[in-house]
C-alpha cells in the first residue's frame, strides 16, 4: 500500500501498462519531454522512449484518428486529450469512427483505445479548460465511459480500461489530481463498470461520480449532524451504468439525489432519474432530484464557485428531497 | 527531399503573380528563375525577408522594401516598447494573483506591431489569445484583454468596434472564421482585407488546413499570419512540420513568404505587400513570421523542463526592440529625450493597467444567465429564477 495523489496513481498505472504490454503506446500533446501539462506522464518518455510515449502534432482529430489506426495494427494506444474543452476537434473520429468500427465489422475489428481526458472545473482556468463533456460520449453506443474519484480507482480502472477490447473514455477529475489516497498494486480490483457504495445511509442516496464524490461525502457528514442518514454511491462507470447497485440503494433509502458538474439538462442525472423511477417507483418517497451545472456556458473562473455544485447546493437538494 | 522540391516549384507561380500585381516584371522574372533553380537543386534553402539585421543595420531585399519617415519609425518603436511593458505588467499581475493566467507575447513584438500597423481601419483581425500587440495597434484597450485572464469574462469586448475579433483559445479555429469573413468581404465587393493570426502548433490542426483550402478555392481576401515562435508549449516546430511552414501555402495554391519576425520593418513591408495582394483579388497569402517565444507558453508553463538557456541567449541577441533602437540612433531619428519619454509613457501605461486590473470588479452571480441566447430561452429563465430563489434563501436564513 502506498499513499499517492491521483496524478501519480495514473502515472504509475501507465508505467505498469507500458511494462506489461509492449503494444501499449501513449500519445498526446506535450506528454513526452514535458510529462504532460499536469505531469501525468512525467518521466515515461525518458524511461520508455519516444516511440512508446509520443508527442503528437497539435491536432486532436489526428491524435484519435491515428490511435484508431495504431489499434487496427494491433497496438493499444492510450491517447491524452490535454483538456476537456479540446476534445471536440476529435469528436468526429470518436463518435463516427472509434465507436462504430466494431459493429460495422460485425465484431471482427476491436479497437482497444483509451482516451484520457482531464475534466471538470474548480481550478480557476480560462475558457475551455473546465468542462464536463461526458454525457456526449455516454450517449454514443460503442463507447465505454468511466471516471475514477480516488487514487486506487485511478490506478486500477486505468489498468482495466487499457485491457478492455472496447474504446474507453477515461475522464480524470483534474480538480482532484492532487488528492492523496492509498493504492494497493496487489489488490483485486472491483469490476470496471461496477458502482460502489462509499458511505452507507438509510434516509437518502446521493449518486455521483468523479470530482463530486468528495462533495457528496462531505454532504453526508453534514447531513448526519442534522440527523439524516445519507448514502453515497460513486457511480465510477457512466457507460455502462450500474443500475443494479443504485436500485438496491434507493430501495433501502427511498430517495435519490444525483449530482454532477455537467449541466443538468439532458445530463447523466436525467437518464438515472428516468431509470430509477421505472425500477423503484413504489420505493420512492420523493422525486429524483438533480444538482449540476446550469444551461449556460461554463462561466469565467470568478463565477465558477457559483456555477459548480458545492456542499450547500447538494445539501439544499437533500433537504428538498427529505421534505417530501 | 521530394516534398521540398515540390514545395519550391509550387511557390514560384504564386510569387510571380504577387510580383506581377505590383507591376514589376523584372522582379517577376527573377522570382521565376529562382523558383526553377530551387526546384532543380532541392532541398530549397528557406528564404527569410529581412530589412533590419539583429545588429540594427538596414539592408535591402530584392522583393520587399519599405520607406518610413522618422515619425513612423519612432511610432513603431513606441508601440513595441509600450506593448512589451503592458505584457510584462500583466505577467506580474498574474504572479500577484490579480490574473489567473497570462500568455506573454515577449519576443514577438515586431511580428505583431509590424503586421498590425500595416492594416487599414476597415481590415479585420482574427487573433489567437496572444495578440496583445495587434490589439494595441487596433486601439483595443489593454484592460479589455485582461478580463478573460482575470476570469471576469470570456472576452467581452465588441469585435466590431475595432475590427478585432475576440481571442480564440482553441487553436486554429479562428482561421476558418477569418476565411468566412473574407468570403463575405468578397461578396460585398469591398476591398478590405482579413488577417488571421495563428501559431506553428495550430498549423497542424485540421481547421487551419481547411481554412487554407476554403480560402484558396474561393480566392478569399485573407492573410494567414503564422507567428512561428518555435514552440507549442513543449513541442518544437519539427513536431508539426518537416517543411518550412511558409511552404505549406504552395500545396494549397497560394503564395507563402517567410519573414524575420523580429524585424518590424520587414514584417511591415511583407504584410503591406500581402495586403495589396489580397485586396487586388489575388486570393489568400501565407506569411510565416519567424520569431521566438522568449517566455513560457503561459504563466502555467515551465519551459526549463524542455528547452535550453543557450537557445534563449541566441534569440536575445535578435531582440526586435533593441535593433530598431540602434537603427533610430544611427539615423539620428531619435534622441535620448525621445527614449526617455517613451519609457515614461510605458510606466504610466503599466500603472493604468495595474490599477485597472486590481479594481476590475467580479461579475455578479446572476450574470451567468445573461447573453446565452439572443432571443431568450425558457430553460434559462427557469434556472435563473430558481438560482435567484436559492441565493435569497441564504440572505433570509443568515440575515444578510
Amino acid at each position: 500500500m502506498t499513499a499517492m495523489p491521483i496524478v501519480k496513481a495514473i502515472n504509475a498505472s501507465l508505467r505498469t501498462a507500458l511494462e506489461n504490454d509492449p503494444k501499449v503506446v501513449i500519445m498526446g500533446e506535450d506528454v513526452g519531454k514535458l510529462g504532460g501539462v499536469f505531469r501525468v506522464t512525467d518521466g515515461l518518455q525518458k524511461d520508455f522512449g519516444d516511440d512508446r510515449v509520443i508527442d503528437t502534432p497539435l491536432a486532436e482529430s489526428g491524435i484519435i484518428g491515428t490511435a484508431i489506426g495504431l489499434a487496427l495494427r494491433g497496438y493499444r494506444p492510450v491517447a491524452e486529450i490535454q483538456f476537456d474543452g479540446f476534445i471536440f476537434p476529435a469528436f468526429d473520429q470518436i463518435v463516427t469512427q472509434l465507436a462504430k468500427m466494431h459493429a460495422r465489422s460485425l465484431g471482427k475489428v476491436k479497437l482497444p483505445v483509451v482516451v484520457r481526458v482531464p475534466y471538470g472545473g474548480g481550478i480557476g482556468a480560462v475558457e475551455h479548460h473546465s468542462e464536463s463533456p461526458e454525457a456526449y460520449f455516454a450517449h454514443t453506443a460503442g463507447l465505454k465511459v468511466v471516471t475514477p474519484a480516488n487514487s486506487a480507482d485511478a490506478y486500477w480502472m486505468l489498468q482495466q480500461a487499457i485491457q478492455s477490447d472496447d474504446p474507453v473514455l477515461f475522464f480524470e477529475p483534474k480538480a482532484r489530481y492532487y488528492d492523496k489516497g492509498e493504492v494497493n498494486a496487489d489488490a483485486i480490483p472491483d469490476p470496471l463498470h461496477a458502482a460502489r457504495v462509499v458511505a452507507e445511509g438509510s434516509d437518502l442516496t446521493i449518486a455521483t461520480y468523479g470530482p463530486l464524490v468528495k462533495v457528496a461525502l462531505e454532504a453526508a457528514t453534514a447531513a448526519a449532524e442534522d440527523g439524516h442518514s445519507v448514502e453515497v454511491v460513486d457511480l465510477r462507470s457512466l457507460s455502462p451504468l450500474d443500475f443494479d447497485t443504485l436500485q438496491a440503494s434507493v430501495e433501502r433509502t427511498g430517495r435519490l439525489v444525483v449530482a454532477h458538474e455537467a449541466p443538468v439538462f439532458l445530463g447523466l442525472g436525467a437518464e438515472i432519474a428516468a431509470r430509477i423511477t421505472e425500477r423503484c417507483f413504489y420505493h420512492l418517497q420523493s422525486p429524483v432530484l438533480r444538482v449540476g451545472g446550469f444551461h449556460a456556458p461554463y462561466p469565467p473562473s470568478r463565477l465558477e464557485d457559483e456555477y459548480l455544485p458545492d456542499l450547500d447546493r447538494v445539501l439544499d437538494a437533500v433537504d428538498r428531497a427529505l421534505a417530501y | 527531399m521530394t516534398v521540398e522540391s515540390t514545395a519550391g516549384a509550387r511557390k514560384a507561380p504564386g510569387a510571380a503573380k504577387k510580383a506581377a500585381a505590383r507591376g514589376s516584371t523584372k522582379t517577376s522574372g527573377s522570382t521565376k528563375t529562382r523558383g526553377a533553380r530551387a526546384a532543380r537543386n532541392a532541398p530549397a534553402k528557406p528564404e527569410i525577408v529581412q530589412l533590419l539585421t539583429p545588429e540594427g543595420k538596414r539592408v535591402s531585399h530584392p522583393e520587399y522594401s519599405i520607406d518610413l519617415t522618422s515619425d513612423e519609425l519612432r511610432g513603431l518603436y513606441r508601440d513595441m516598447v509600450l506593448t512589451r511593458r503592458f505584457d510584462g505588467e500583466a505577467a506580474a499581475l498574474q504572479r500577484q494573483g490579480e490574473l489567473g493566467l497570462w500568455a506573454s507575447l515577449l519576443g514577438q513584438e515586431a511580428a505583431q506591431i509590424g503586421s498590425g500597423r500595416a492594416l487599414r481601419d476597415d481590415d479585420y483581425v482574427f487573433p489567437t489569445y496572444r495578440e496583445h500587440g495587434v490589439a494595441w495597434c487596433r486601439g483595443v484597450d489593454p484592460l479589455n484583454l485582461c478580463g478573460m485572464f482575470r476570469g471576469v469574462n470570456h472576452g467581452g469586448w465588441d469585435p466590431n468596434q475595432n475590427n478585432f475579433h475576440l481571442y480564440t483559445i482553441v487553436i486554429g479555429s479562428q482561421t476558418l472564421h477569418a476565411t468566412g469573413y473574407a468570403m463575405g468581404v468578397q461578396k460585398d465587393g469591398a476591398d478590405s482585407a482579413v488577417i488571421a493570426y495563428f501559431g506553428d502548433g495550430a498549423s497542424s490542426q485540421g481547421d487551419v488546413n481547411e481554412a487554407f483550402t476554403f480560402a484558396a478555392v474561393y480566392n478569399a481576401p485573407v492573410i494567414f499570419f503564422c507567428q512561428n515562435n518555435q514552440w507549442a508549449i513543449s513541442e518544437p516546430t519539427d513536431r508539426q512540420t518537416r517543411v518550412p511552414l511558409y511552404q505549406r501555402a504552395g500545396g494549397f495554391g497560394f503564395p507563402g513568404v517567410r519573414v524575420d519576425g523580429n524585424d518590424v520593418l520587414a514584417v511591415m513591408a511583407v504584410t503591406r505587400a500581402a495586403l495589396e495582394h489580397v485586396r487586388s483579388g489575388n486570393g489568400p497569402m501565407l506569411i510565416e513570421a519567424f520569431t521566438y517565444r522568449m517566455g513560457a507558453h503561459t504563466t502555467s508553463d515551465d519551459p526549463t523542463r524542455y528547452r535550453h538557456d543557450s537557445d534563449l541567449a541566441a534569440w536575445r541577441l535578435k531582440d526586435p526592440i533593441t535593433r530598431l533602437r540602434t537603427h533610430l540612433t544611427d539615423l539620428d531619428a531619435a534622441d535620448q529625450a525621445f527614449f526617455d519619454a517613451v519609457e515614461k509613457e510605458s510606466d504610466a501605461l503599466a500603472k493604468r493597467v495595474r490599477e485597472g486590473v486590481r479594481s476590475m470588479p467580479d461579475p455578479g452571480a446572476m450574470e451567468m444567465f445573461e447573453h446565452i441566447y439572443a432571443d431568450g430561452h425558457a430553460l434559462v429563465d427557469e434556472e435563473r429564477a430558481a438560482f435567484a430563489e436559492y441565493q435569497s434563501s441564504f440572505v433570509d436564513s443568515e440575515g444578510h
